[in-house]
């Protein structure tokens, strides 16, 4: 249930996107989702992709810091208001979310966010209660 | 103007006889009064009485920083404590603080040979002082302050920083005299001029700086942005403080005060003493110090002496303007810093090996120094905040560890250079040298 995602440290300066994303490409890694933290300084590269233990492999052994993180995906409506509802939900669980984001692909009407809490298995608990549905680690591997 | 005439042009053959007298003695009070000088003189096979001639003093071992480390606290005093009077400390590197202590006479030592070089510089009863330097377990301030006392100038102890505070007093006060670090004088000039006030029209007659490195450049800046002369101040802690050597109004070289310091330069390599006026490591003996008599301490700071008489009519030494360090300390605002301090609060923040690069640069008029860090996986999070904590952690560390305030900034794995044997981490863009 509980989808691996891979966190990269990078430094913010010109160019340093590109060189992971060369090595996950060389070794045949798909990338489905990503998104990127920075400061002025210094970023997350946050990653989904099709084989995360072999993302990380290959990522080290080209001496990036990589650490695997855990992250949940939910189905919301692509609708307006979709996202609002979902995050009514966790709001009203209080629960503190650290990022989101978000993705289409190609099951009509339906898009998928992805969260990560501090307490994820709090996050998964009280989603389910208010009857959002839970997007299996494979399905997203998969997409 | 002398402050000491008689001593300060003393024909050479005269002050040679007077410095092997005042070295047979410290040598013999060290040997019979200090444990750490009579088990290191044992061994070494050398005793009091093998000094003969000044020349002699180079079968004695040299005392090292480290050495000094060691007998931390009061291990290399001659006197009991209640004979100390004053305690003063450098900046502990890898381990301890280095302690100097000081009886009344030592003080009033201090106190004489601070004394000669504002009298160099032209400062007299006359006079309104205000020293910028620190107080507190750093020498600079007091030392200052006690010479002052002597010639009978009026001090203003003010310290370092509140920078628009000391330009009203300057003006208030009608300031003569200036005693600071070549940057931080700059930046007083500067912020006078923002304030309207041009440095020139103060009154200021003479300027004393020291503690950092400089080039005849940042002289002359200071010279132009003051209207006055700016004189040179060297000394350290370890040997009492400011004063060891001071520049005279020829601006060439500083007056060591020989009849108590006395100077040898030596290959840091070998260790041999050099000959004539080529450049070396100044190594420097106490000849004139009851609490803590310090021989032959390695300075790392690397010079030149000349012995010939000044056109002053000064016979004493002089020293030429620090061209660097033997070993790899760097000055940063006038605080003196190891590599090893912040390797040792990188381990503090939990990196097992850092990886560290320290890049110092005088964008403007003042010292900053940025600490590169290789991020590793003990200090990666996956949150910007945490990240963000990390690099606050390890400036805090690294400030408490140098009393500094540095930029860090963490960086990719494997990013920073990589040397075989001994790692290059500093760079110095500041072109002191």
């Amino acid at each position: 249930m509980k989808i691996k995602q891979l966190s990269i440290f990078l430094q913010n300066k010109m160019g340093s996107l590109s060189k992971p994303l060369e090595i996950l490409s060389d070794a045949d890694i798909n990338i489905r989702a990503m998104c990127m933290a920075d400061t002025s300084e210094f970023g997350i590269l946050r990653l989904v992709v099709d084989d995360p233990e072999k993302g990380k492999e290959v990522l080290e052994e080209n001496n990036f810091l990589v650490k695997i993180t855990e992250i949940i995906g939910v189905e919301m409506n692509d609708t307006p208001g979709g996202l609002t509802a979902v995050l009514k939900s966790i709001k009203d669980n209080n629960i503190d979310l650290e990022y989101l984001y978000a993705f289409t692909h190609d099951k009509v009407g339906k898009a998928i966010l992805l969260l990560h809490a501090d307490d994820i298995d709090e996050l998964i608990s009280s989603l389910k209660n208010d009857n959002f549905t839970i997007v299996s680690a494979e399905e997203v591997y998969n997409l | 103007m002398f402050w000491n005439e008689e001593i300060e042009t003393m024909p050479r053959q005269d002050l040679e006889e007077l410095q092997l007298k005042k070295l047979q003695k410290t040598v013999k009070r060290a040997f019979d009064k200090i444990p750490y000088y009579n088990k290191k003189y044992t061994e070494a096979e050398v005793f009091p009485e093998d000094i003969e001639t000044l020349k002699d003093i180079e079968k004695l071992p040299f005392i090292t920083k480290d050495d000094l480390r060691e007998s931390y606290p009061f291990g290399l005093f001659a006197v009991d404590i209640k004979e100390i009077k004053e305690l003063h400390s450098s900046s502990g590197t890898t381990g301890k603080p280095v302690v100097s202590g000081y009886t009344k006479k030592d003080i009033d030592t201090w106190a004489e040979t601070t004394a000669r070089g504002l009298t160099m510089m032209g400062i007299g009863e006359e006079d309104i002082l205000q020293n910028t330097h620190g107080y507190g377990m750093f020498t600079g301030g007091f030392g200052v302050h006690y010479g002052s006392h002597k010639v009978g100038a009026a001090i203003i102890p003010i310290s370092t920083g509140q920078t628009r505070r000391q330009i009203e007093i300057m003006n208030d006060f009608g300031t003569t005299g200036l005693i600071f670090t070549p940057s931080y004088g700059i930046h007083l000039g500067e912020v006078a001029l923002e304030e309207g006030i041009d440095p020139k029209d103060l009154g200021i007659k003479a300027i004393g700086f020291g503690a950092e490195g400089w080039t005849e450049e940042i002289r002359q800046r200071v010279e132009e942005l003051f209207g006055c002369k700016a004189y040179n101040i060297y000394g350290l802690t370890e040997l009492m403080g400011p004063g060891v050597g001071v520049e005279c109004e020829v601006q060439n070289g500083l007056h060591i005060a020989e009849d108590i310091y006395y100077p040898e330069i030596i290959d840091p390599k070998t260790g041999k003493v050099i000959g004539g006026d080529k450049p070396g490591e100044l190594v420097l003996t106490n000849i004139e110090r009851e609490g803590m008599p310090v021989i032959r301490f390695r300075t790392k700071d690397l010079t030149k002496l000349t012995y010939e008489k000044c056109e002053c009519g000064r016979t004493h030494a002089r020293m030429s303007r620090i061209t660097g360090r033997s070993d790899d300390m760097i000055k940063v605002k006038g605080v003196a810093i190891f590599p090893s301090q912040i390797e040792k609060a990188l381990l503090k923040a939990g990196d097992v090996e850092p990886h560290y690069l320290i890049i110092v640069t005088r964008p403007g008029t003042l010292d900053e120094i940025e600490v590169k860090v290789e991020a590793s996986k003990d200090i990666f999070f996956d949150g910007v905040k945490e990240m963000m904590a990390v690099q606050t952690k390890i400036g805090k560390y690294i400030e408490n560890e140098t009393g500094i305030r540095v930029k860090v900034t963490l960086v990719e794995p494997k990013t920073l250079p990589r040397f075989e044997g001994k790692a290059k981490r500093v760079i110095d863009e500041r072109n002191l040298h």
